[in-house]
């Protein structure tokens, strides 16, 4: 009975989202004032940018992937890609609007964008003034379609597929909208365009502490998977893991340097400190292991090299190399410390450490961002602790705080309102069987042939 | 005609096949399996969890043959797979009553080679 109604839920979203899209007109280009010039060098690398940041759904459903039970693959795989067609709808038919819109009281746009109106093909006088406004729009929905990809690593395993999108497309227009007005639009509360200045270059309060609090709500709010700690198997297919995390290390090129919005110096500090961290990441887990564990191993290597790209994502634009290195270091050593020690602490089930890497590893970048930036990089930005101004390094814990808070207790809310009309998790003998067999009736490897 | 199962330790397979080949046993039927004994695995880490799995990677060893192949074929699959210490595994000998060879219909000691 549940199921027959989860149906019709399902099909009535469908029709609406349709619906909404047929009624709504294309706009024609923007009409404002001030001319600005279309910058070819700055397009070109803005759209390579969207499209390595589109690579890393799929890269980091690979990562997800290798890491899960070989029942459980293509449900993995099915989620992340489910994203990449449901946000990107999302966004052209209001998403977008919502989070960069015209500002209502800085805390979220008013949906006269609805439908790309008004978003047309030249610059608009504030997001990406050299690039036409749709390509900043464009690369806008990448980070949109990935950042609920993140939280999958919470409640990968047990969720049901329904319950994952109703939940996704629900999270992404109440906390994910909101949080990027907040912090990327014009005149948004916690920005540097007219707000309190917190820097965010690439997502680190956006994209990483966003999902990463989420995730927490999630493994709270689902509960452990069966077997959960002693009898879970471990990883089925490390190297597709591999392949993943290397992958979303080379979107991640996209994702901080195309963040510049243009190519230019800026782009390059970002390529560089984005690399460093991620090396640096990568080789302080690999030494923890040899600590601890006497050996090093891929996974944590992996982990690292992922937890440093998550950290030098707010930072990228405004330190430099050696502000990296110490960021790298940093995220290594903290989410080491959090997955290791704290998690197995605190005994809650975050099945592939969103929460341990994403959001511990964003709270870091974010926090560290006010300690490492310097206007020596980027006169835009601001200097932190190290350069003698400590209010920037309050001004970005507060904006953490904010976000943590409000990321959470949404998420944490629309989990448990999920769990009640439609039920969130699947029952325990589906959950033996395996969700690709379950929720999609296909197997990810087949015995014979 | 015996029918012989092997437990053995899968980084020993080539060493018991070179000597089952040298002592003119071709055929066999190889298997991955999953099992437990005595022997206490090599715990994997993963992000510092450990796996102690309660089952180990073995190989199945299968061998149909007759009487007089029967000693060599076990002292050359205990020679191979002997590492002296816990978890080199067992070798079962079975009776086998019958065997038909598909191509042929032939039954019996001439159809097992």
């Amino acid at each position: 009975m549940k199921r027959g109604y989860v149906k019709k839920w399902v099909a009535m979203l469908g029709m609406g989202l349709v619906i909404g899209a047929t009624s709504m007109v294309m706009a024609a280009d923007s009409p404002p004032a001030p001319k600005l010039e279309v910058n070819s060098g700055d397009t070109a690398w803005l759209m390579i940018s969207t499209a390595m940041v589109m690579l890393m759904t799929p890269a980091l459903a690979f990562f997800y992937g290798g890491l899960v039970r070989r029942k459980n693959i293509l449900s993995v795989l099915m989620q992340c890609f489910m994203l990449l067609c449901l946000v990107s709808i999302q966004w052209v038919l209001f998403g977008y609007s919502l989070a960069f819109g015209p500002d209502i009281k800085g805390l979220i746009g008013n949906l006269s964008w609805a439908g790309l109106k008004d978003v047309g093909l030249t610059p608009h006088n504030i997001y990406g003034t050299t690039v036409p406004h749709q390509a900043f729009m464009m690369f806008q929905a990448m980070f949109a379609i990935i950042t609920p990809g993140l939280i999958i690593g919470a409640f990968a395993e047990r969720m049901r597929f329904t319950s994952f999108c109703v939940f996704s497309l629900l999270w992404i227009t109440l906390v994910y909208d909101p949080v990027a007005h907040w912090v990327w639009a014009d005149k948004g509360i916690l920005g540097t365009l007219g707000g309190m200045g917190a820097l965010d270059f690439a997502g680190g309060t956006v994209v990483h502490i966003n999902a990463g609090m989420a995730a927490l709500a999630a493994a709270l709010v689902l509960g452990k998977r069966v077997g959960f700690p002693e009898k879970i198997s471990p990883p089925h297919n490390l190297p597709f893991a591999v392949l993943g995390a290397a992958m979303l290390w080379f979107g991640w090129f996209g994702f901080n340097a195309g963040s510049s919005l243009g190519a230019n110096g800026i782009a390059v500090n970002a390529f560089v400190v984005t690399n460093t961290a991620a090396a640096a990441a990568g080789l302080t887990w690999a030494i923890m292991d040899w600590i601890f564990q006497s050996r090093p191993t891929m996974l944590g290597m992996i982990t690292g090299a992922v937890a440093g790209l998550v950290a030098i994502t707010p930072a990228a634009g405004f330190v430099n190399v050696m502000g990296a290195i110490g960021i790298g270091i940093g995220v290594g050593v903290i989410c080491y410390i959090s997955v290791t020690f704290v998690k197995a602490k605190l005994g809650y089930d975050d099945s592939l450490d969103a929460f341990g890497v994403h959001g511990v590893g964003g709270i870091w970048g974010a926090i560290a961002t006010g300690l490492w930036a310097t206007k020596a990089v980027n006169p835009a930005g601001a200097d932190g602790l190290l350069y003698g101004n400590p209010a920037q390094l309050w001004i970005q814990i507060k904006a953490v705080l904010i976000t943590m808070v409000y990321s959470f207790v949404v998420s944490y809310i629309l989990f448990k309102v999920i769990d009640k009309i439609m039920g969130l998790r699947a029952a325990e003998q589906e959950e033996r069987i395996g969700l690709d067999l379950v929720d999609h009736r296909e197997t990810g490897y087949t015995m014979l042939d | 005609m015996k029918y012989i199962i092997a437990i053995i330790q899968p980084d020993r397979l080539d060493d018991v096949l070179d000597r089952l080949t040298s002592k003119e046993v071709h055929l066999v039927t190889v298997t991955n399996v999953m099992g437990r004994g005595r022997q206490k695995g090599i715990a994997e880490v993963y992000r510092s969890h450990k796996e102690a799995g309660s089952l180990l990677k073995k190989i199945k060893l299968e061998i149909a043959i007759n009487e007089a192949f029967v000693k060599p074929a076990v002292d050359a699959i205990q020679a191979g797979a002997r590492t002296g210490s816990v978890g080199d595994g067992k070798i079962f000998i079975l009776d086998l009553m019958d065997v038909v060879r598909i191509r042929t219909g032939e039954t019996g000691s001439t159809a097992i080679g």
